[in-house]
């Protein structure tokens, strides 16, 4: 345990792209590292992903362990996990982080019983303290705030909640050493693979988990024409659009628009909930947000004991008005 | 075929006291319930199975667990394990998925293991994946639905970042996350509740699952707490009941002023 030095962060894409919690982590490792006086390195896996060696470049980091192969160009559990578990045995890092997205949450547990380490799953904040990583997240429906350690097994491996860190802040350049990693895997020897992928984000729906603004309808919508007045106020925001478990049961909206326990928890800027009374396990999906709005005709609904800001009336009448008060507002800009 | 569901008890209500000096929450008095998720993907196991297939419930708790598994015996599980154990007691995930797993190898034989996609106490989703790497299985998560089941082979739908995938993989294989089949969970009627007791049930015990007992319980957990308290409160928000065109008026205004947009 002695041996492990330094901090990883397992980078994802999106499309052709790299995912902006990617570079959340990577500010918050940086913080972690100047504390520990570690080398920061990232892991970059896929079967074009050599090119964003640049874009690291810019980061201060020191090293980057890049493993490119048309196998890894679909993600599969286990040709990712068995790839990170002999990279990880080899070169023996301190922390490894990953973001808590359906991939990291999907991968990272895989990893720490493998290596028969500790994980914890979707840290809001990290912090080193006496050589540990303190991880903090939360626990029993956001009741309560747990910190937790992992005390004698290295790696100590957290997935990392988007929207929660502050961006890595792009540097001078520098020259970080690039590590190959080399692939050792028997396509025929596969138990798994993709045959069909369905992209619902890039054809209509903007994801919800790592949008700025989210503005979420519910229940009281009533329809899913009426998800017309929603998406309008979503537009002039150029705000993801969310839902409560009630609307998605009612089939008025996309499942991947569903926010809250049973859905994606999210941590935009601006939450604004419409027509959504707050139910317990919406307000657990939503409830750590910066600002939350809400529109409500019940003025005892439980969403108004977690907004910042309320107003009691029919979101068919109060939404259209903050359309148009938010579209003059922001054509001022 | 053969299903097996791992399932666990959880409080009723999130809304739980503890006790700062140990840094755990209080459980002695408090409601339990099947804990949904693992419901779900127990009628997602009743959904697709065919005659001559059997559902085995597993869970591990302490002795009232044994009414979670009652219930899944009554929403159609054929048999219930409850694992009970001192040197199970305080497992963290990764204890949780050794006890888990040594539980499955000695059942043997199986097609399917379902998980719930998490837990609605501490919800970190992590012993359906750890399970499957330490049984050396492969594994879907977030699992949306089954598309097709036959033998050594399965076909699943499941949510991605950007959407969806439809994945092939070998069976046996570990699958967690099937989303909720109805809004409220169901409710067994009364003849199945007392049906239910006549269905097999039985009790294993750290011997029986024999396994490596330095990898149970508070011995094999990875992680520890060491505080757990309130997160810091939401300031008291500004609710305005003006008639619309004022109160939308009053909204900008007070965005304005705090700078939110």
């Amino acid at each position: 345990m002695a041996d492990n030095k330094d901090i990883w962060v397992f980078i994802e894409f999106k499309k052709d792209s790299i995912r902006g919690v990617s570079f959340e982590i990577l500010g918050k490792a940086k913080e972690l590292a100047k504390k520990s006086n570690e080398k920061v390195c990232v892991v970059l896996l896929g079967s074009n992903v050599s090119k964003f060696c640049e874009d690291f470049s810019y980061h201060g980091i020191d090293r980057i362990y890049l493993c490119e192969d048309l196998i890894l160009g679909e993600y599969l559990t286990e040709t990712f996990s068995s790839i990170l578990i002999n990279l990880i045995k080899e070169y023996m890092p301190s922390i490894l982080l990953f973001p808590a997205t359906k991939l990291g949450r999907d991968l990272a547990p895989r990893i720490a019983a493998a290596l028969e380490t500790g994980l914890t799953a979707d840290c809001i904040e990290l912090d080193i303290q006496d050589g540990n990583l303190v991880q903090t997240r939360t626990v029993y429906g956001g009741n309560y705030l747990a910190d937790i350690i992992c005390p004698n097994n290295r790696p100590q491996m957290a997935t990392v909640r988007p929207n929660v860190m502050e961006r890595s802040e792009a540097l001078e350049k520098n020259q970080p050493e690039i590590i190959n990693v080399p692939i050792d895997i028997e396509p025929n020897q596969l138990k798994t693979k993709v045959t069909e992928k369905i992209e619902t984000t890039v054809i209509d729906i903007k994801p919800i988990d790592e949008a700025d603004v989210i503005v979420s309808g519910g229940r009281g919508i009533g329809s899913k024409e009426n998800f017309k007045i929603i998406n309008e106020l979503a537009e002039v925001l150029n705000a993801a659009v969310g839902a409560s478990r009630a609307a998605v049961d009612a089939g008025w909206i996309s499942k991947s628009c569903q926010v809250g326990q049973s859905g994606t928890v999210v941590c935009p800027n601006i939450y604004i909930a419409c027509g959504i009374s707050g139910t317990t396990q919406h307000l657990v999906g939503m409830k750590s947000s910066k600002k939350i709005i809400a529109i409500n005709k019940d003025p005892n609904a439980p969403i108004f004991e977690v907004c910042d800001y309320g107003i009691v009336g029919d979101y068919k009448v109060i939404v259209p008005l903050l359309t148009e008060a938010l579209k003059e507002k922001l054509s001022q800009y | 075929m053969r299903f097996l569901v791992c399932v666990k008890q959880v409080p009723e209500s999130n809304d739980l006291k503890i006790d700062p000096n140990i840094n755990k929450v209080l459980k002695k008095g408090v409601s339990t319930i099947i804990n949904f998720f693992d419901q779900f993907a127990l009628e997602e196991a009743i959904k697709i199975r065919k005659e001559g297939d059997e559902i085995i419930a597993i869970s591990m708790g302490d002795s009232e667990t044994k009414s979670t598994l009652m219930r899944c015996l009554a929403l159609g599980a054929d048999k219930g394990i409850l694992l009970n154990d001192e040197n199970f007691l305080e497992s963290d995930t990764f204890g949780t998925s050794n006890i888990l797993a040594a539980a499955i190898k000695k059942i043997g034989d199986y097609d399917i293991i379902f998980c719930g996609n998490s837990t609605l106490d501490t919800g970190s989703g992590q012993v359906g994946p750890e399970i499957a790497e330490i049984l050396d299985l492969p594994q879907a998560t977030y699992t949306e639905s089954i598309e097709n089941v036959e033998i050594g082979k399965i076909k699943i739908k499941v949510q991605t970042d950007e959407g969806y995938s439809i994945i092939e993989s070998m069976l046996p294989l570990v699958i967690a996350g099937i989303p909720p089949s109805y809004y409220q969970p169901n409710i067994p009627p009364l003849p199945k509740i007392i049906a239910a007791q006549k269905k097999p049930f039985e009790v294993w015990n750290a011997e029986d699952i024999k396994g490596d007992k330095s990898k149970f319980g508070s011995a094999g957990s990875l992680i520890k707490i060491i505080k757990l308290y309130k997160p810091p409160k939401r300031e008291q928000g500004i609710v305005i009941t003006d008639e619309p065109k004022a109160a939308i008026e009053k909204l900008m205004e007070l965005l304005n002023k705090d700078k939110v947009i």
